[in-house]
């Protein structure tokens, strides 16, 4: 290939993508800075003066008057296309700020409005007998029936993992990961109908029992232990495998002694997300293990109650005192955040350790 | 792969050598994931098996037998618009938004922090559905009535913002953006994992003919990821058709059939009609949920199946 005789680099007047027009001059570097700063102190005199005045409005003016005014700005200087460049880098730059003010907004709210409801009492009583209580025998709940279902889910997730990566062939293999893919999408209500339907089904009407409530959660939960498995599993190395085969090892050993220990930080990283993922869920619970005031730490008799339907139901019938009732049911979702949050956290921790070794 | 294979058969003639109780042991493993691989299988079709059969009755039942409506098909049709008019508005405001998303982390954000980003985005979708219901009604919901007053005063003549506004903020848009805040990490997640897959010989090769940043990414990112980015959006709103908690709080609900989206008159979507419903039925009434549910379980596994369907066939491309 030989390069164009003309490019257009010489000022041809043939349009190209080397062509380059306007001004040919730069911005000095803190422009995009700039035009943000302005845009948005603009923006707020402007709403000042009209008396509309709000944080909201002046970020979502300033937004688009920053993208307006650095195209404008560029395109005196640079010319047009540096100036397209620069306004939807700036568009980009201010959807990732709208979709993550949902983040810090929800955060914001569940901290300073759960910490309303935040006592010792929240976490040691129970709201048997009394107006209001405490949400003891919710977080008992939610941690009974999350570990029943993790319980459930991570033998069948992991042995169907190494089934697929280590055994599967043929039909049952495809078949499994293409059933896997879409049992991640089931509804989490549809999760809850099918354990109440099959429990309805031997026990007769409206039973309702923690262990119906870890069956649903274990529906939601096997494809995600599987999925992440799947992919620790693929990324150990095949010559660890070899190397025992080599020396004689059964398949089966090599797998327990070699092939899960290697992969075990990373197994350990799936399962708490995994977890994390659906100890917050409402909608299964709601159907299938019921609502109850008391302390039931045992999920083969009885109802439960859990941390998410107990702050559904402070929301949906607050009796007299409304706003503590609201209180608890933010002090419940902080609860679930911050369960929810460590999880997470915890589990990357222990996935940035695993890597390091690995190398 | 066929090194490996050699491999494991000369370990497995080993184990096969050096007697029967290695043998077992073999034997057992590997039955042991046959069961869990088809317990998994089992549980799929159990999960359809077992709503249609405490579904069945409803759907079979007499217009007499079911409490005030005529048949099970006009008692669905309303919840099943619901569900698709708040599942297909979380994706039109959702899908824009993953996608610059995702190009901000993959190409426009310093290589350091993208990690930190994407982690935060990934933390949008660790959050409870409950709790995102909980900051719709009491706090986007109040926040948006002024917004919504708006649109009924300078757009009132699009039918979607006919109005009359509603003045809590229970409103189907409102559901609209929850939802889409919670697809979005879904969708983005996909988008993100197809740029970053982008060859690196396409960019460089637009950037070297002088393209510009956007130049290259619409050149050779966006094409590229197309269809990945397509069936992201399906997943995604395969995830807001099915979601329950956020729509049963924010949704102020009347059951009528509307495009309308800023009144107080919405109609419900299935999910959430069954989890405001269920605690409270007993009965036939129970099966009709059960049947609805069954209905969302078609129309959700329908969606993943097109979006699989996409990817699997982008994938041999």
């Amino acid at each position: 290939m030989t390069p164009p005789p003309d490019s257009g680099l010489s000022g041809a007047p043939r349009r190209s993508i080397f062509a380059v027009e306007g001004g040919g001059g730069t911005l000095p570097s803190w422009a995009p800075y700039g035009a943000v700063a302005g845009s948005l102190v603009f923006c707020a005199a402007v709403l000042a003066a009209l008396g509309w005045f709000t944080i909201a409005l002046m970020l979502v003016f300033g937004a688009l008057f920053s993208v307006l005014s650095i195209y404008a700005w560029s395109r005196a200087v640079e010319g047009r296309r540096r100036a397209k460049d620069r306004a939807v880098t700036m568009a980009i730059v201010a959807s990732f700020g709208v979709a993550m003010a949902p983040l810090i907004s929800l955060l914001y709210e569940v901290i300073s409005r759960g910490a309303k409801g935040i006592s010792w009492d929240f976490f040691t009583t129970t709201s048997r007998g009394v107006v209001g209580g405490g949400a003891a025998h919710a977080i008992v709940g939610t941690l009974v029936i999350t570990g029943c279902a993790v319980v459930i889910s991570v033998p069948i997730g992991i042995m169907a993992a190494i089934y697929m990566n280590e055994y599967g062939r043929g039909p049952l293999r495809r078949a499994l990961t293409f059933f896997v893919d879409v049992m991640t999408g089931i509804p989490s209500i549809v999760a809850g109908l099918f354990a109440y339907a099959l429990f309805e089904l031997f026990f007769g009407p409206s039973i309702q029992l923690g262990i119906m409530g870890s069956i649903a959660l274990s529906v939601l939960m096997i494809p995600i232990v599987i999925r992440s498995a799947e992919e620790v599993l693929k990324i150990v190395p095949n010559h660890l495998r070899e190397a025992a085969y080599a020396l004689g090892t059964p398949k089966w050993k090599t797998i327990t002694k070699v092939v899960l220990p290697t992969a075990f930080a990373g197994l350990v990283t799936g399962v708490m997300l995994a977890t994390a993922r659906i100890i917050g869920e409402t909608a299964p619970l709601l159907v299938t293990t019921g609502v109850v005031d008391s302390l039931n730490a045992d999920p083969f008799q009885g109802r439960m109650q859990n941390l998410a339907v107990y702050a559904y139901n402070q929301y949906r019938s607050p009796g007299v005192m409304k706003q503590s009732a609201y209180d608890r049911a933010w002090a419940a979702a902080l609860t679930l955040i911050v369960i929810v949050m460590i999880l997470n956290v915890a589990a990357r921790l222990v996935y940035r350790r695993y890597k390091t070794e690995s190398r | 792969m066929a090194h490996l294979d050699t491999t494991t058969n000369a370990g497995q003639l080993l184990a096969a050598a050096s007697g029967g109780r290695r043998r077992r042991g073999d034997r057992i493993f590997s039955n042991t994931a046959v069961i869990a691989a088809v317990t998994i299988l089992a549980l799929l079709a159990g999960v359809a098996v077992f709503l249609v059969s405490e579904g069945f009755p409803a759907l079979t039942a007499s217009s007499a037998e079911l409490p005030g409506h005529e048949s099970f098909i006009s008692y669905v049709a309303p919840l099943a618009f619901g569900t698709a008019l708040a599942g297909v508005l979380a994706m039109v405001i959702a899908v824009p938004l993953a996608v610059a998303v995702a190009l901000f982390i993959t190409h426009i954000a310093p290589a350091r922090v993208a990690l930190l980003l994407g982690f935060l985005v990934d933390l949008l979708a660790a959050i409870p559905s409950i709790i995102y219901g909980f900051w719709g009604i009491f706090v986007l919901g109040p926040a948006a009535v002024p917004a919504m007053k708006w649109l009924e005063e300078k757009l009132g003549w699009i039918p979607i913002f006919e109005g009359p506004a509603s003045i809590t903020g229970r409103t189907m848009l409102v559901v609209g953006m929850v939802l889409a805040v919670m697809i979005l990490p879904i969708v983005s997640a996909v988008a993100r994992e197809v740029f970053s897959q982008t060859p690196r010989k396409l960019q460089e090769g637009a950037q070297a003919l002088g393209a510009t940043r956007w130049e290259m990414i619409r050149t050779t990112v966006l094409p590229f990821g197309r269809s990945s980015v397509i069936s992201g959006a399906m997943l995604g709103l395969g995830r807001a058709l099915g979601e329950t908690m956020a729509v049963a709080i924010i949704l102020s609900v009347s059951g009528g059939v509307t495009f309308n989206l800023i009144s107080q008159a919405n109609p419900s979507t299935i999910a959430a009609n069954i989890a405001l419903n269920f605690p409270e039925s007993s009965g036939l009434a129970i099966n009709l949920l059960i049947a609805t549910g069954l209905v969302l379980f078609v129309i959700t596994l329908a969606t993943n199946f097109l979006a699989r369907w996409i990817i699997a066939r982008a994938e041999v491309k």
